[in-house]
């Protein structure tokens, strides 16, 4: 009778702790995901900026300054060796153009530009992907993050090496409204 | 909070399913009396049609309703950019599949989501609304839709849609025949005797043909007017930003009503399409009243 208790016992932590496991990695898996969602979202603005430039060099030859820092900007986020890295440079960029975009409602011409519109409307959507994937991140990080915190996952988080995952800052400049100066 | 939510919804299906079967049956009772003299006929026979109908609906159910809203499906970026980037940014912090997204030619800015589930779902827009809202109050829009589809609240709104029709539709064959062949039912009077009886169950079927269409008008209310509040909040959540939607309700609020709109869908939509005025049954809960809400948040 104890024998078949005691084998009770032990297939009950077996089954609990295959399946606190098995939910440790989905979770840790989902904040992979929603990671490589905000990567996606940065290549995809990658390309789409030598486009920008070219369609803006002709119509805009105040904004020279801005276009170089764009580009420059741009190569940064490709290099960016960490997901920390990549992200500081992704917000100065976005700082960047969304300035840019306030200023180019000045520019008649090139808002009669279909191709510059619909560059804007590509770009603004993928910003607001990047926005909105970020949100994503964070929140399946706290989940994933929670589990590694609580009672009875920590253990078996402890024990087979969970590392926690690190939240992304949102900037506190990107908050502000930009100025717009005509 | 959220996953409460989920289970009461569907646990409030299969009891929603029950009462209207039940409405069905006795709408069925009233109108096989009064047409054919048979109360059994008439309870199996509407029970028969109730089930097949809601299986055909349902099974089909987003190509029905979006036909009744005359909608009309969009297939890629192309059609309507900010719409269709809006609804993939709202599904993804949603974390549910894409949508189907429809657009319906009106001026008066509205929006609705529908499906069996957030698998399959879809998202409908009218012209006004893109026409009106600017990104951040579209967003709004679509996040509150977004968290209907993940509630399943589009499922129990989809059924109880599905079923209010199919009783209205009911009453007013039974109405129809009722008034073309009440000259028939009068010969047959002598065959049944007791005259007592008689009087009352033919009251009762008029009171049942005249009260079932309220009885479903007001199952429909009772689903969707705390749900409103309760999207309202998912909205907030998902998009971090209240203050899109809050302009954007204004804007409804101000806005005229929908030129030609199926008036079982109305409860679907964001603001009462049809704006009118009746307190007790308003399918939606007061504009003011959401916005407030929001504001407290």
């Amino acid at each position: 009778m104890t024998i078949l208790i005691i084998i009770a016992i032990v297939v009950i932590i077996a089954v609990a702790w295959v399946s606190i496991y098995n939910s440790l990695v989905k979770t840790r898996m989902q904040t992979k995901e929603s990671w490589s969602q905000i990567d996606v979202q940065l290549k995809r603005r990658n390309d789409l900026i030598p486009n920008l430039v070219e369609t803006v060099k002709g119509y805009a030859k105040h904004e020279s300054g801005t276009l170089e820092e764009v580009t420059k900007l741009r190569q940064e986020v490709e290099r960016a060796a960490t997901p920390a890295d990549k992200m500081v440079a992704s917000n100065q960029l976005t700082g960047v153009l969304s300035g840019f975009f306030a200023r180019a409602e000045a520019y008649p011409d090139l808002k009669a530009n279909t191709n510059f519109t619909k560059l804007q409307e590509e770009l603004t959507n993928t910003e607001n992907k990047i926005a909105y994937s970020r949100q994503l991140f964070n929140s399946t990080t706290a989940l994933y993050n929670t589990k590694l915190q609580q009672f009875p996952s920590n253990i078996v988080a402890g024990i087979h090496h969970f590392e926690p995952s690190e939240f992304l800052q949102v900037p506190e400049a990107e908050k502000e409204v930009p100025t717009v100066k005509f | 909070m959220l996953y409460q939510q989920i289970q009461s919804n569907k646990r409030r299906t299969i009891v929603l399913l029950f009462v209207f079967f039940i409405l069905v049956a006795l709408v069925g009772a009233a109108v096989g009396y009064l047409l054919l003299n048979s109360l059994e006929t008439g309870v199996v026979a509407a029970i028969v049609i109730g089930a097949i109908y809601t299986i055909i609906m349902v099974s089909n159910s987003t190509n029905v309703v979006m036909a009744m809203n005359h909608g009309h499906e969009i297939k890629n970026a192309d059609q309507a950019p900010e719409l269709w980037h809006t609804v993939e940014d709202m599904a993804m912090v949603a974390q549910v599949p894409m949508p189907r997204v429809f657009i319906i030619d009106d001026d008066s800015p509205n929006a609705f989501a529908t499906g069996n589930n957030p698998e399959h779902s879809a998202v409908a827009a009218t012209t006004g609304l893109l026409k009106i809202m600017n990104r951040s109050e579209l967003e709004g829009v679509i996040a509150h839709e977004m968290s209907h589809v993940r509630n399943y609240d589009i499922r129990i709104s989809t059924i109880a849609l599905a079923l209010a029709a199919a009783i209205t539709l009911l009453t007013n064959i039974g109405g129809n025949w009722w008034f073309w062949g009440s000259g028939d039912r009068r010969r047959n009077d002598d065959r049944n005797g007791g005259g007592g009886l008689q009087i009352l169950l033919l009251v009762f079927s008029i009171l049942m043909m005249v009260l079932a269409p309220l009885a479903a008008a007001a199952i429909q209310m009772a689903i969707s007017r705390n749900r409103e509040y309760l999207a309202d909040a998912g909205s907030a959540e998902l998009t971090r930003n209240p203050q899109g939607l809050i302009s954007a309700l204004r804007k409804l609020g101000n806005a005229q009503p929908m030129k030609d709109v199926d008036s079982s869908s109305a409860a679907l939509y964001i603001s009462n399409p049809l704006k009118n005025k009746e307190r007790l049954f308003d399918t939606h809960p007061p504009i003011e009243e959401r916005i407030d809400r929001l504001e407290k948040m």
